[in-house]
């Protein structure tokens, strides 16, 4: 069953996440995205990242994609690009990235199946005690940015700048 | 059992085809979802890598990034959406000013 799932999951996520690429307008690619992002959602449960997993579907492909789908509704009845042929140095940074990528992952083959984890792995509360434990000033911190977030996009989005 | 390297080869797949979008596509808001698509691929293997190692680090680094990605997304479609209110285009090509 869970392998079953995983490979369910991963072939909608890489072919779903082609798709967002591939697809010629924007609207198209953001519900693409969604897709992939709740297929992401269902690989984290199965890694026993419950909390995460829930994690994504509220903010990603809740909370970020309806946000991009209200300002390509916004845009995109004239919001086309042109799509042009890339630019030599383009490819080949593709070339590189793909190159350093594909090299890391060839060093990681060797990994096997995990060992069954601790109960409450991934939990809400045992995440939330790590938070609100060792992790707290990174977690006040990104309030922070949070805040500076909001501040900056509603300045930036302004009809009329100061 | 699903091997973690199975997982691993599925977020370097979805970080490629993100890397791919972002270097040839030229419709920015297509653009800074390729983006959203290679941060997700990080997190997937942050996931992975925490159940290899037992670790609920990576949760909690997966947590903040998430957050980072939200930030990221308000500031980056308000900057669109303002250079889109005096540019009346989204295509990266036409974006030239800051260019030397």
């Amino acid at each position: 069953m869970e392998a079953f799932l995983f490979w369910i999951f991963s072939i909608v996520a890489v072919g779903c996440g082609a798709m967002v690429v591939w697809h010629r307008n924007a609207m198209g690619s953001a519900i693409y995205l969604v897709v992939t992002m709740l297929c992401l959602a269902g690989l984290y449960g199965l890694l026993q990242g419950a909390f995460i997993a829930i994690l994504q579907v509220l903010i990603y492909a809740g909370a970020v994609m309806v946000l991009m789908l209200f300002v390509i509704m916004l845009l995109s009845a004239r919001a086309e690009a042109s799509e042009r042929e890339r630019s030599l140095p383009a490819w080949v940074a593709l070339g590189v990235i793909g190159l350093i990528v594909v090299i890391k992952m060839a060093t990681l083959l060797h990994l096997g199946a995990p060992a069954v984890p601790p109960d409450g792995f991934g939990t809400i509360e045992a995440v939330g005690a790590l938070l609100f434990g060792a992790y707290i000033l990174p977690f006040e911190l990104i309030s922070v940015l949070l805040l500076i977030a909001i501040i900056g996009a509603v300045i930036l989005a302004r009809r009329r700048a100061l | 059992m699903i091997p973690t390297s199975y997982y691993l080869v599925v977020s370097a797949m979805l970080f490629i085809t993100g890397a791919i979008g972002v270097l040839l596509r030229r419709n920015t808001l297509i653009m800074l979802m390729a983006l959203e698509l290679m941060l997700n691929a990080v997190n997937l293997s942050f996931i992975a890598y925490a159940r290899q190692l037992n670790d609920m680090g990576g949760h909690i680094f997966v947590f903040l990034s998430i957050t980072v990605a939200a930030a990221e997304a308000a500031v980056g479609l308000a900057i669109i959406l303002s250079i889109y209110r005096s540019k009346e285009t989204v295509d990266v090509d036409h974006l030239s000013l800051m260019r030397h």
